[in-house]
């Protein structure tokens, strides 16, 4: 059943202000409360939390009590999930529940109804496509037997828009299927998700095999409240995919590598029949290329396990990253396996052996860099990789100094996902070896995520197809 | 490299290094590129900042005039001298040169614009 569950709370007009309803993207579901929450958290915007537990994934209608029109417009400008908002005016089982819903609602609507501003009236439905002569007919019906609207409809530039929307729930793709829920109401706002074509990754000079997609680093930047102003690093920057959105939200950007040649544009080119890395691909060319340079702090070859070659300050505002996990990239630091004696002319343009960065190691030690670095009250988002079968929450990392804010799942396949996790620093940062991070339970301890990618066991080997989550997005990390 | 980001690096990952900072910069090739200017951003990175390390650091790469000795609360109202502290943090460009580790005389090379901060497999 599709209906939302908060649905007996939703006349238009209630003691919290205004009933809107979100229309979401059938994409990420996972991440959908994460986004809300970090957003009204951002603009102060009070959000009536305790019904986002009824927010259903498998459902892109949900009802929502918000104080204002404005509020509800910025929550719209940064969410890359939503894809528009529209002020609520009437809702129900069927075509009758809503207009029954809708005549109740007229008093409060008549200004609007009475206007001779020209309207349109859009009619979606989700998983069926409706055809023309239907969405016809149901304006017709709406027009005429609940809302008689006194403007003229105008289809190109129309002064108001309404949103009729019809539910078909998850099941039903057959042509005589009924909807489940229907919802009318006054468009307000549509989500941030033209960003996503926007700042696409192959529209880019420097990408790579792991360079992170649109919508996620365009997530990544909302979930880290990252505004203008701030300071931002990713200490695996690679190809710097999750920099481009923090510099598009105006903060300021740094990022670290460890990779030279990547850096240095002199590594194997990911795309097919590039033969090699044009000496102007650089993360600071592709951030000119949307008009972004101002925000370009700076990149550094550097190992991100070495705290030290920070001053210790609260240097930044928000750390974002992916860190290595081994699958196409595989995770390193310095260090050394055999004893290396460097004469001192091997020492000039010496790139240093590297050693396995332990996957575990990677997390404790990223938990701690923030709790070094970070802003108090600033944020950590990262993707933590995990073994569904044998995943639970005690194998997150933790640290006393850093709250959980939010941890949501990207199904890869059957056995494998990744969660992005969200922290938040709450203590500002004082010398105290006992203020370490910790995993209760080490994810990685008797097998690596390498191995427990590619060993399929024989039963398993059959992908799925998750909801919300495009092939594209099973990449392997 | 910009002076911002100079002004948080140390070489204290080197072995036995307790002092590593600031870092000396040896210039081989600076530029001045214009960023937009921004006060908000300035004031809210000042406190953060090492001014004398930023001083010191500016006069490396041959600009002198303009930084004083010491910046209080009263003159982060003062539109000009926010000009060239952005001027400093964000505009001088380290294109070629080395970071110096003030204790063990260690250089860091920087090509293009890009530090290198990783230590040899037996420094660390």
């Amino acid at each position: 059943m599709a209906a939302p569950m908060n649905s007996n709370a939703s006349s238009l007009q209630c003691k919290h202000g205004k009933t809107y309803l979100l229309y979401f993207a059938n994409h990420h579901t996972d991440f959908r409360v994460a986004e809300l929450v970090a957003l009204a958290d951002m603009f102060g915007i009070d959000l009536p939390v305790a019904d986002l537990k009824f927010l259903d994934k498998e459902c892109p209608f949900f009802v929502v009590h918000l104080s204002s029109e404005a509020d509800a417009k910025q929550l719209a400008s940064r969410s890359v999930l939503i894809k528009s908002i529209i002020e609520l005016w009437g809702h129900g089982i069927t075509h009758e529940d809503l207009f029954e819903d809708l005549r109740k609602s007229k008093d409060s609507v008549m200004s609007h109804l009475m206007d001779t501003a020209s309207f349109k009236i859009v009619v979606d439905g989700f998983n069926k496509s409706l055809p023309q002569k239907y969405k016809v007919q149901r304006i017709e019906r709406l027009t005429e037997d609940a809302l008689p609207f006194s403007g003229k409809i105008d289809l190109k530039n129309p002064d108001q828009l309404y949103y009729l929307l019809e539910d078909y729930g998850k099941q039903s793709k057959n042509a005589d299927s009924v909807p489940q829920h229907v919802y009318f109401g006054r468009w307000i706002a549509d989500g941030n998700r033209n960003e996503i074509q926007n700042q696409e990754v192959n529209k880019r000079s420097f990408i790579g095999n792991t360079s992170m997609e649109a919508s996620l680093s365009l997530l990544m930047a909302n979930l880290s409240k990252v505004q203008k102003n701030m300071l931002v690093i990713d200490p695996f920057v690679g190809t710097g995919s999750i920099l481009v959105p923090c510099a598009y939200h105006q903060a300021y950007v740094m990022g670290t590598d460890i990779n030279y040649l990547l850096l240095h544009a002199k590594a194997k080119p990911s795309r097919h029949k590039q033969k090699t890395r044009s000496p102007d691909e650089s993360i600071r060319n592709n951030l000119a290329g949307y008009g972004l340079e101002a925000y370009y702090g700076d990149i550094m070859v550097a190992d991100a396990s070495r705290h030290a070659m920070w001053r210790t300050t609260e240097i930044f505002d928000a750390i974002i990253t992916d860190p290595p996990y081994g699958i196409r990239e595989g995770a390193k630091k310095v260090g050394k396996e055999e004893a290396v004696t460097l004469t001192p002319d091997q020492r000039v343009d010496h790139i240093p052996q590297k050693v396995e960065y332990d996957l575990s190691n990677i997390f404790t030690d990223l938990l701690n860099f923030a709790y070094k670095f970070l802003r108090t009250g600033g944020r950590l988002t990262y993707w933590f990789p995990v073994h569904r079968a044998n995943y639970k929450e005690e194998n997150i990392p933790h640290h006393p100094s850093m709250r959980l804010v939010s941890n949501c799942e990207q199904t890869m396949n059957l056995r494998i996902s990744r969660r992005l996790i969200t922290m938040e620093k709450i203590q500002q940062y004082r010398e105290d070896e006992s203020l370490a991070s910790q995993t209760h339970v080490d994810h990685y301890l008797n097998s690596s995520f390498r191995n427990m990618y590619f060993n399929v066991p024989e039963n398993q080997q059959k992908s799925v197809t998750t909801e919300g989550n495009t092939p594209d997005s099973k990449k392997p990390p | 490299m910009k002076l911002l980001t100079h002004n948080f690096l140390t070489s204290n990952i080197i072995k036995g290094v307790k002092n590593g900072y600031p870092l000396s910069i040896l210039p081989g090739k600076v530029e001045m590129k214009e960023v937009d200017f921004n006060p908000e951003f300035i004031t809210r990175m000042l406190p953060k900042i090492e001014w004398s390390a930023l001083q010191k650091a500016a006069k490396e790469c041959g600009f002198e005039e303009g930084l004083p000795d010491t910046v209080g609360e009263e003159q982060l109202g003062d539109t000009d001298l926010l000009k060239r502290v952005h001027k400093a943090l964000l505009e001088i460009e380290v294109v070629e040169g080395k970071l110096v580790c003030p204790e063990s005389g260690r250089e860091f090379p920087i090509n293009n614009g890009i530090p290198n901060m990783l230590l040899n497999e037996d420094e660390v």
